[in-house]
């Protein structure tokens, strides 16, 4: 009995990798919004192979939860939000400053392909015979969605307010609803099945991409920061939907 | 329900020592979210109509998908247990999926199938006009979904240890093995089966993932509290703590009335 508790115990640790190792110094930890999953890897991989030692990984997840990780003491190097709100919050908690802004995003209808419904703008929308997916006020994608829709006057009762935007879009993709207020760069990831409709309120509700080496972080952090300025990252970012910062 | 006084008897360390590390485990993440509540706007927080609105509907939809995991997941249970089929194996399987499964991958699966292009719910849609995702009846689908398992592992358990030879003797007496099994089984597993309930009712009033894919997010219609909490967390922590600390104190309030009167073992 006991040699069965002291094997699983050992199979426990063993399974999830409990041994505490050191770290290397010359990796980068960029924990970035989920929006930026395919540019990053892109990016980080032209970092590396731009500077021979050094070594990013990322950690892509909700930039709420990212900025709550990061002030809970997560070992970050580099935060790169898809909002300012919560670039603010990291920044107000004391752990970086001076954020820059890299990228921006915007929102599209997100229809099926091929159009079905025949949307073509944001009030066409209200139709109640609709079914529409927007994305919580909470997040960033519904913030957007709120303001365009308000620059719009236009009153929406959609059938969800859906807890992020892949989530959104995924209603869409699964035929759910005949659109959704999503970004750009999600329906360009996302495969043939969705179409994206630019509507001009759109303008309105433009979101700033923001990232900045953390306090604490050595050199290669500062210059993964500076390099999502260069042409090269911007390049990737622009072929993925993203706009360059004004 | 007091135990008789029993003899002293040392108990021993090996047991002891992980059974308060294991509770130490369960209850600190508990004492965590104690320490961290904003209780000062504990009233103002249960006072907002929102919260009630998602309280209720969590304790309406949670109590709906209980019934639905017995009224199916109790002739599931004993098929499995007293019926002896090619395949047993692999159905006892099957019946264990959702617990396996992500709860988010577990609401796509459901859209696949009752969603308005799915293999059911298109048929649905096309005869009755009738649509499952978005509604309130959609999050009784996504919950009794996720806990129907914990309903039939229970019964089954149960139907397992039950004295089999009660059975035969009722049908030595002439009865039929319905009657059989309203008027001898099921007193006899009636406390597996308020505990596979009350199981199925937790880990339906904690859903999170299916509903959400499932149901969507609507106020009064589709947001049960667990997805009232999560969007909570995006923009504040304490709000989220709050809620978090209303669904437990409800669930535990109702499960420990529960429990002396119906799910005390024999």
């Amino acid at each position: 009995m006991k040699r069965t508790a002291a094997a699983l115990t050992a199979l426990a640790l063993a399974l999830t990798g409990c041994s505490g190792g050191g770290d290397d110094s010359e990796t980068i930890h960029v924990f970035a919004a989920a929006s930026l999953t395919e540019t990053f890897e892109r990016i980080g991989a032209d970092f590396e192979a731009d500077r021979p030692g050094a070594d990013v990984e990322f950690n892509f997840a909700g930039s709420s939860s990212l900025a709550a990780q990061i002030e809970q003491g997560a070992p970050a190097d580099v935060f790169a939000s898809a909002s300012p709100v919560n670039m603010g919050s990291v920044v107000e908690a004391g752990y970086a400053e001076d954020p820059v802004t890299f990228a921006r995003n915007r929102l599209v209808i997100a229809v099926p392909a091929g159009d079905p419904a025949g949307i073509a703008s944001l009030s066409d929308l209200a139709d109640p015979a609709l079914r529409v997916a927007v994305c919580a006020a909470a997040v960033p994608c519904g913030a957007a969605a709120e303001t365009a829709l308000a620059e719009a006057g236009i009153e929406l009762t959609p059938a969800t307010y859906e807890s992020d935007v892949k989530a959104t879009l995924a209603k869409v993709t699964l035929g759910e609803v005949d659109a959704a207020l999503v970004y750009r760069t999600d329906t360009l990831a996302a495969d043939d099945e969705v179409e994206a409709v630019d509507f001009p309120e759109a303008a309105a509700a433009v979101n700033d991409y923001e990232a900045a080496a953390l306090d604490g972080a050595g050199a290669p952090a500062a210059e993964f920061v500076a390099y999502l300025g260069s042409e090269a990252a911007l390049a990737v970012l622009i072929d993925a939907g993203f706009e360059a910062p004004s | 329900m007091r135990a008789a006084p029993r003899r002293r008897r040392r108990v021993p360390a090996a047991l002891l020592v992980p059974a308060i590390a294991g509770l130490a485990f369960l209850v600190l993440p508990l004492i965590g979210l104690l320490v961290r509540a904003p209780w000062s706007t504990m009233p103002q927080r249960l006072a907002e109509p929102e919260v009630l609105q998602a309280l209720w509907l969590s304790l309406r939809t949670a109590t709906a998908a209980t019934a639905v995991c017995l009224v199916f997941g109790v002739p599931i249970a004993w098929l499995l247990a007293r019926v002896d089929f090619p395949g047993r194996g692999l159905v006892r399987a099957l019946v264990t999926v959702p617990l396996v499964l992500p709860p988010v991958v577990g609401g796509v699966a459901l859209l696949l199938v009752f969603g308005r292009g799915g293999l059911i719910g298109s048929w649905m849609e096309d005869t009755f006009g009738i649509g499952l995702p978005f509604t309130t009846a959609g999050v009784v689908v996504a919950m009794a979904f996720v806990a129907m398992p914990f309903l039939v592992v229970s019964v089954e358990g149960a139907l397992r240890g039950a004295d089999e030879r009660y059975e035969e003797a009722a049908a030595t007496l002439g009865a039929g093995r319905w009657t059989a099994f309203t008027r001898v089984t099921l007193p006899l597993i009636a406390p597996g089966v308020a505990a596979g309930a009350v199981l199925s009712w937790a880990r339906a009033l904690g859903e999170f993932g299916a509903t959400i894919t499932f149901a969507g997010n609507f106020p009064g219609r589709t947001q049960t509290m667990p997805i009232a909490v999560y969007l909570a967390l995006e923009t504040d922590l304490e709000a989220a703590i709050v809620l978090s600390l209303i669904l437990l104190a409800v669930s535990v309030v109702v499960l420990a009335g529960l429990r002396d009167r119906w799910t005390a073992a024999p």
